[in-house]
């Protein structure tokens, strides 16, 4: 759907991006992670033409990008904003037309979803009259409203009540469904496990990693296993013998729990052939990182490298 | 709709249908129209009478000073105290000292100052009775000193223009009267300009704008929708300005065939009067010359390059101000950028105010050539006609000013285009110029 080819962006010394290249698939859920001031805002603002690389290449459906294209993107920035003395209906309308609706379409769309969100009655408000959280409404509708083929949320979920938030993240389920690429920006890794297909973790203007949720934690596992027992703290080490790690151990009302790492080219079975005789086996699980831990080592790794500590 | 004409839409309405423009709208010339109407309204009404006591110490007034309805002469010899004075029903006390023929200086104390035409009576009564005084002294024949007499009268041709009275330095007071609601307009529009480039940066409206537009769409737009509004509130104040005036004198006029303010106003304007009655015969003198300066000045070329100018300064100024909105990030932090922007103009009405005098200076001149103060200082040169025996100099000057404000619409789209995405950055010069290399 989009790719990213060698992007970078100098804003005078600072270098904003340093040869990102990255591929959105189409039709999936992509998280865009990082730190702050990372260089994510600029690469969005490169995908939606805001500013331009000074070098490197953004592919639409394989082919160049064109002023044109923006149509066909729906971009909710970081920093919401709408003019305050305009009122709601108008302003949407306005925003509809520069994205290239015609009024009556707009209309008949703004509708549509001003009925399924219950805002009908704010048509003609001033935005300063609406609260936080009913601005932000507004302005989700105003982003998909000319139903892009490319959505960008940056940070969609902020400002938002749990009520709202998760109405804003069923309408992104939704348009997923109807083939819409959704691009996510966000610092919150709950929802990057829970709604993204692929991600791409920038940091420090490069891009350090990148590929399918599921591949990553995978990648990032660290062959650590949960394994619930009834045997005591000492039999259950003892039996672990050179296979495996005891990390941590706790007794529960019922079984106790120990997490193990595997040691050396051990594999789960090693392990449990050598528990087996010792301690009764309820449960084995592996451990696999939270995109939460995936996100602090891999930032961590990255700034170990030397070649990034001069910047 | 193209993106760019829904962006002026947009901005001219949302200020048309403001409260504030329908009142400035209709206020603008009622205000223009009433400040008009009442100055000449006030200029015809005389003050109360005025009781002047003169103290002649050398007893030579005494009894030769001719009374006025509005000014009438008492006699005394001897100074009067402040106190006295102030208790006195006199208005005005003039101290005539013993050595006024020698000094020609006379005090005048007051209550409440008395108005220019008080003070010329009282004064010309005292000197027309001096005079004579010294005549006496020095026996010489009045009639003689009649003849002698001399107040000369300068009339100005231009050898260009056989036969006729030159009225060049009237056309260029007029002008200046262009000139500076010119300066006026172009700083109330432009500023109005560097607002909405702010508003749309604070309430951080300009990153969804500019994920549809490109940014110098945007702050074209702006411009132009704002300079719409500029030329529909011009229409709709020149439209009812005249309407207005019209309408007022008309009632004044009326108000005038009562013969007691028609003698009340001879008496006024009395001497001056006189000698340009002389001149035009028995008409009315001072609606004649108006309709003359009226006459000379060619009216449809005057607004014709108003309008040019006016359009033409107004984006060379707007588009810098809509520069130095981008690059900061509140109304207050602007001054420092203002200052050098708005300093070119105020230049400009200062070398205007010296082409009344002097339209002919290099200074003048090379004003009225140079983009950043031509607007002003042309219109000046366009108001007397003059330019027009050189029109390479009127093309010159237009060329110029156009290509300048497509550099600094360019220029400022530069500056514009990183500035509005910048937050919580104290911006300097430097840095702005930096913005013009980035890639965008």
């Amino acid at each position: 759907m989009l790719t990213c080819e060698h992007i970078v962006k100098r804003y005078g010394a600072h270098t904003a991006l340093d040869d990102v290249s990255l591929t959105v698939p189409a039709g999936g859920i992509f998280g865009l992670l990082g730190p702050n001031g990372a260089g994510k805002t600029s690469l969005i603002r490169i995908i939606t033409r805001i500013t331009a690389p000074d070098s490197g290449q953004v592919l639409l459906e394989g082919r160049p990008m064109t002023q044109a294209d923006v149509a066909h993107i729906g971009y909710l920035p970081e920093e919401r904003g709408l003019y305050k003395k305009m009122k709601v209906g108008e302003q949407a309308l306005y925003l509809a037309q520069l994205k290239g609706l015609h009024k009556a379409e707009a209309r008949k769309r703004l509708k549509e979803w001003f009925e399924r969100w219950e805002m009908t009655a704010w048509w003609n408000k001033k935005v300063e009259e609406l609260s936080k959280g009913m601005a932000q409404k507004v302005q989700f509708v105003s982003t998909v409203l000319h139903a892009p083929k490319l959505l960008i949320l940056d940070e969609p979920f902020s400002g938002f009540d749990p009520i709202n938030a998760e109405l804003v993240r069923q309408e992104i389920l939704r348009l997923r469904s109807e083939g819409t690429t959704v691009m996510l920006s966000t610092h919150n890794m709950g929802s990057v496990e829970e709604l993204c297909d692929h991600i791409a973790l920038i940091d420090r203007s490069r891009k350090v990693l990148d590929g399918r949720v599921r591949d990553i934690r995978r990648q990032f596992a660290t062959r650590t296993y949960r394994i619930e027992h009834t045997g005591n703290k000492v039999a259950f080490a003892n039996a672990l013998s050179f296979t495996g790690e005891l990390l941590e151990h706790t007794e529960g009302e019922e079984y106790s729990t120990a997490r193990v790492r595997l040691l050396h080219d051990s594999t789960v079975n090693h392990v449990l052939r050598q528990l087996l005789p010792a301690v009764e086996v309820h449960g084995v699980q592996e451990e696999i990182p939270r995109m939460h831990d995936v996100f602090i080592r891999a930032v961590h790794a990255h700034g170990a490298v030397p070649a990034d500590m001069t910047e | 709709m193209n993106k760019i004409l829904l962006i002026i839409r947009r901005e001219f309405i949302t200020r048309v249908r403001k409260p504030s423009f329908l009142i400035m709208t209709i206020l603008g010339p009622l205000l223009i129209a009433g400040t008009m109407v009442g100055l000449v309204y006030l200029g015809m009404q005389e003050s109360d009478e005025h009781l002047v006591l003169v103290v002649d110490k050398p007893h030579v007034v005494t009894g030769k000073l001719r009374d006025t309805d509005k000014v009438r002469f008492f006699y005394a010899y001897d100074e009067l105290g402040d106190s006295a004075f102030k208790a006195s029903p006199y208005t005005l006390m003039v101290d005539v000292n013993e050595a006024i023929l020698e000094t020609n200086t006379i005090q005048l104390f007051y209550k409440d100052l008395p108005s220019m035409n008080v003070q010329r009576t009282v004064q010309s009564e005292l000197e027309r009775t001096l005079e004579r005084e010294k005549l006496r002294v020095n026996q010489v024949d009045p009639d003689t000193y009649a003849r002698i007499k001399t107040a000369l009268n300068v009339q100005l041709f231009d050898i260009d223009k056989a036969g006729e009275e030159s009225y060049e330095q009237v056309l260029a007071a007029v002008g200046f009267g262009f000139g500076y609601i010119m300066f006026f307009f172009v700083f109330l529009y432009a500023v109005q300009v560097m607002r909405g480039v702010l508003e749309e940066k604070s309430n951080r409206i300009v990153e969804v704008l500019i994920s549809s537009v490109k940014p110098f769409q945007l702050m074209m737009g702006k411009i132009i929708g704002i300079a719409l509004v500029g030329l529909a509130q011009f229409t709709i104040w020149i439209a009812l300005t005249a309407t207005l005036m019209t309408a007022g004198t008309a009632l004044l006029m009326k108000d005038r065939l009562d013969p007691r303010e028609v003698l009340a106003e001879q008496q006024m304007t009395g001497e001056l009067q006189a000698e340009l009655m002389k001149e035009a015969g028995a008409q009315a003198p001072d609606r004649n010359k108006v309709m003359e300066v009226v006459s000379r000045l060619n009216i449809p070329f005057v607004l014709g390059m108003f309008v040019f100018y006016f359009l033409a300064g107004y984006l060379l100024y707007s588009s810098l101000f809509a520069a130095v909105g981008s690059a900061v990030d509140s109304e207050t932090d602007t001054q420092q950028f203002m200052f050098p922007v708005t300093l070119p103009m105020i230049v400009a009405i200062f070398i205007a105010q010296m082409a009344i005098t002097n339209p002919g200076s290099p200074l003048v001149f090379w004003g009225s050539i140079i983009p950043f103060t031509s607007p002003v200082v042309m219109m000046v040169r366009v108001a007397m006609g003059s330019v027009l025996e050189t029109p390479w100099q009127l093309i010159l000057s237009m060329v110029l000013l156009v290509g300048t404000f497509l550099f600094t619409t360019w220029l400022a789209g530069r500056i514009y285009r990183t500035g509005i995405l910048m937050y919580g950055k104290k911006v300097s010069w430097r840095e702005m110029g930096r913005w013009m290399f980035y890639k965008g």
